[in-house]
This record gives structure tokens, C-alpha cells and sequence, in this order.
């Protein structure tokens, strides 16, 4: 994944295979402090604390078409290599969260790229899932719900 | 640094609002793009966009835009499914801008597959 925008798209699709019927995605671009925040929060059916465990092993994966599970192992890697965090919150039949941070400036954060085109293919290919966007940075807050679309 | 703006929230309102429209009515056909992780870093982001694109230009009311997780040929990625109504569907791989677009134009237009892009015929599920 060369770009944030991607691994946002690919954890969403987590979401989206959990059931959720709310996902929230916030990014927080704050320069000042040095922080880039990438938070996504859905209502699907959650994870058991074993299952949180063992989600950024490579190796492991809930899905049976393959026997590795990248996703979420990848955006932790690129938070890590960024000086960064990376945390899951999940109860089942309540959610999950996931948490990554990057040093802003580091050398090694990847751009946050493209986030249009993640979000037009999203709210495109899932009309029936409430999206919330919001996007943080110096220059304000943009709010994109599609429950107002 | 890419960021939005008040316009960039405007233009993805417009576009998802004619997309929506287009769901409406009475599907024909309907294309997948496959998105599982292998997918987007192989760039099932921009076959998407570019679905979405060539749809909303076709002005064809009867397309549906779907996306579905990894098949199980992640190096064949992006790939993209098309079916069409009563036929079976047709699994594309190794896509770009230009080979879904032949594929747009030729399979769900006209409805002659595209022997040259095409991976397999049929759900792998059945076999």
C-alpha cells in the first residue's frame, strides 16, 4: 500500500465484513504536535479478546479463500515504521476500533493520498451503510455524513 | 498533502448521489470489483473509480457497481467479475484503466466476453 488512503479503504472493508451499519472514519492531521491520527470505528459484530490477539499476525486470518490476513497486519507495520501507534479496541455485538498514529513528519509516513476516491468508492459500493467522514487539520473540520447525501 | 475541501465534498455528494440513481432501476448487470487487501494495493481503488466513471457516462440505468473481497488469486489482482442477466459470470484479472474500459465497451455493452483479459468463466464455488 503506498498510500493512508488505501489502508483506510481496506479496513473499512473489515467493517463492511463485520456488518456494520455505521463506520466512522477520522483523521486528525495535527502538525502542531506532530501527529497524524487515523481513527475507524464500526458497529459490527466485534472480536472476541483471543481473536484481537492474533490479528496483526500475518498468519492469521477469519477468512477461508487464503491463509494470510494482511490487512490490519500492514497498517500497523506502516505505523510502526513511522514512529507511530496501533491499537484495537472490539467487544463482540458491539464494534471494534482501530487506532493508528504516525509521527507527521517522519520520513517514513506514508501520504495520506487519494482520500476522495477511497470515500466515492465506499459510499458508491455500500449505499446502505451510514458513513461518517471527518477530517481534521489546521484549517478546520470537514464533516462528510451520508446520511445527508 | 491531499486535502479536502469544500469542493472535493461537493463533487463526491454529486457523484454518489447520480450513482444512486442509477441503482434504482432494474439490474442487467452487475460488476464487481474486488477489493480484498491484494485488491487495493494492486489498484482496485482506481478500477473502481473508473467503473464508477464509465457507468454514470454510459447513462445506463440498469448497471449495478458492486465490490466483494479476495477471490483467492491475489496475484492476478485488480480483478474485476461481470455479470450479465441469465449468463454466467465472467471473472477478470490483471486489470487497468484501459482493460476495463474494452471490457465495459465489449462485455456488458455488447455482451461479448473479452477472451483476451478473461480469467475464468463460472463461480469458482460451483466447481
Amino acid at each position: 500500500m503506498e498510500e493512508l488512503s488505501l489502508h483506510i479503504l481496506d479496513v473499512v472493508e473489515n467493517s463492511i465484513a463485520a456488518g456494520a451499519l455505521r463506520i466512522e472514519v477520522n483523521i486528525t492531521e495535527d502538525a502542531t504536535n506532530n501527529i497524524l491520527a487515523i481513527e475507524i470505528n464500526d458497529n459490527g459484530k466485534g472480536m472476541s479478546e483471543e481473536t484481537v490477539e492474533k490479528v496483526l499476525d500475518p498468519f492469521y486470518t477469519t477468512r477461508t479463500t487464503r491463509r494470510v490476513g494482511m490487512g490490519l497486519s500492514l497498517l500497523s507495520q506502516a505505523s510502526e515504521e513511522s514512529n507511530g501507534t496501533f491499537n484495537i479496541r472490539s467487544k463482540i455485538g458491539e464494534g471494534t476500533e482501530v487506532k493508528a498514529t504516525f509521527q507527521y513528519d517522519h520520513i517514513d509516513r506514508k501520504p495520506i493520498g487519494d482520500l476522495k476516491s477511497t470515500f466515492i468508492a465506499l459510499l458508491t459500493s455500500y449505499p446502505e451503510i451510514n458513513f461518517v467522514f471527518t477530517h481534521i487539520d489546521e484549517d478546520g473540520t470537514f464533516i462528510l455524513d451520508s446520511n445527508d447525501l | 498533502m491531499a486535502k479536502l475541501s469544500i469542493k472535493d465534498l461537493e463533487e463526491i455528494r454529486n457523484k454518489v448521489k447520480k450513482t444512486a440513481m442509477l441503482r434504482e432501476g432494474i439490474s442487467n448487470a452487475k460488476i464487481t470489483v474486488h477489493m480484498g487487501t491484494c485488491g487495493i494495493a494492486a489498484g482496485a481503488r482506481t478500477i473502481m473509480n473508473t467503473v464508477i466513471k464509465i457507468v454514470e457516462e454510459s447513462k445506463r440505468d440498469d448497471i449495478i457497481v458492486t465490490t466483494s473481497g479476495c477471490a483467492g488469486f491475489c496475484s492476478k489482482e485488480p480483478m474485476a467479475t461481470i455479470e450479465l442477466k441469465g449468463e454466467a459470470p465472467v471473472k477478470y484479472s490483471d486489470l487497468t484503466e484501459d482493460k476495463i474500459r474494452r471490457i465495459f465497451d465489449e462485455h456488458v455493452l455488447k455482451g461479448k466476453i473479452v477472451k483476451d483479459y478473461a480469467l475464468v468463466i463460472g463461480s469458482e464455488r460451483e466447481l
